[in-house]
């Protein structure tokens, strides 16, 4: 009897707490890096041309991404195989710019409107007809910071 | 009564101190395997749009370098077919004009660079042709960063980088892309 009552006596039922604070710090970076990669899923095909004189784009919430491309092959039916743009995550028109921009506005405090980027992903193949259009879009819609999307070349 | 004591302390409660270690180790291990792309491209800014046609400028010809891209990406500049490697050189002479000729541009802040392509030339040639003329300027810039404050242009404070891009500004005017090409 005696045996079982020090037994009892001894142990302590908490659960240490030590490594709480490591726990929450790993989902706390897990979710960070997971949802900087989360991006729309590209309906047309972008490889972006190379070039030397870059610039980073900082922060990341006031870019915008307008994507152009030939259609990749699973929508071609729906799309054709001409140069597209897409907004966001769907396939869109050139009339539809500033309404995604407008929307994209909307989410970024007033203070730092001025700084919105909008990035052109262009493919490389892509003829200067539809990036024209898009840009002459842009400007109607006062959206003048751009940002070429490039890949940096190795010389 | 001694052996009873020592096996009821380890069970009683897991080893937290190696808890840290997992979870630095998975948190190497998703830094090392998730490649956050950063966007990195060619900053432009776009002249704001009017509806009215541009006022009509009485420009000097010797201050205009103008260049042409077709649909068949092909240039021409200031009326000469040219290759691609030798643009960056040309504007570069152009904008500096050390020999002080009189076909060249009067000084870095007459100097106009006019870029036009065709609705049908390539995006990846007209962005190579862009990013020549930015490099001439980043180059031009950085040689006279040298020469006034014997540093990069990278390292000269914001004023002394605000001067030289007063006095070597980069003017480079797009005219509306002719009809040719288009697929």
């Amino acid at each position: 009897m005696s045996k079982f009552q020090k037994k009892r006596g001894k142990s302590s039922p908490e659960i240490s707490t030590a490594s709480l604070p490591d726990i929450i710090f790993m989902l706390l970076f897990f979710f960070m890096v997971v949802t900087v990669l989360r991006d729309a899923s590209l309906k047309v095909s972008v490889n972006v041309p190379n070039a030397t004189e870059l610039t980073k784009l900082e922060k990341k919430s006031l870019v915008n991404y307008l994507h152009i491309g030939k259609p990749l092959d699973n929508y071609r039916e729906l799309y054709g195989t001409k140069p597209s743009l897409q907004l966001g995550d769907k396939i869109a028109k050139i009339s539809d710019i500033p309404l995604f921009l407008e929307q994209h506005r909307n989410t970024v405090p007033e203070n730092q409107r001025t700084g919105i980027t909008a990035s052109l992903k262009v493919d490389g193949e892509v003829t200067m007809g539809i990036v024209s259009d898009v840009k002459t879009e842009l400007r109607k819609a006062n959206q003048l910071k751009v940002n070429y999307s490039a890949k940096p070349r190795v010389d | 009564m001694g052996k009873t004591s020592s096996r009821d302390r380890v069970s009683n409660e897991i080893n937290a101190g190696s808890m840290a270690d997992i979870a630095f180790l998975l948190l190497i291990f998703f830094l090392v395997t998730t490649t956050i792309d950063i966007d990195k491209g060619v900053l432009v800014k776009l002249p704001p749009w009017s509806d009215e046609p541009p006022p009509e400028l009485e420009l000097n010809e010797r201050n205009v370098f103008s260049v042409l891209v077709n649909s068949e990406n092909q240039l021409l500049v200031r009326d000469q077919l040219t290759d691609i490697g030798e643009l960056r050189e040309r504007a570069k002479e152009f904008i500096m004009n050390p020999a002080g000729r009189p076909d060249l541009s009067k000084s870095p802040k007459q100097a106009i660079v006019s870029l036009k392509n065709d609705r049908g030339t390539e995006y990846k040639t007209y962005l190579e042709v862009y990013n020549e003329l930015k490099a001439a300027y980043n180059e031009l810039r950085e040689e006279e960063a040298q020469k006034r404050h014997g540093k990069s242009f990278e390292y000269i404070t914001d004023d002394e980088r605000k001067a030289i891009r007063k006095d070597i500004p980069l003017v480079l005017s797009e005219a509306e892309p002719s009809d040719f090409g288009e697929e």
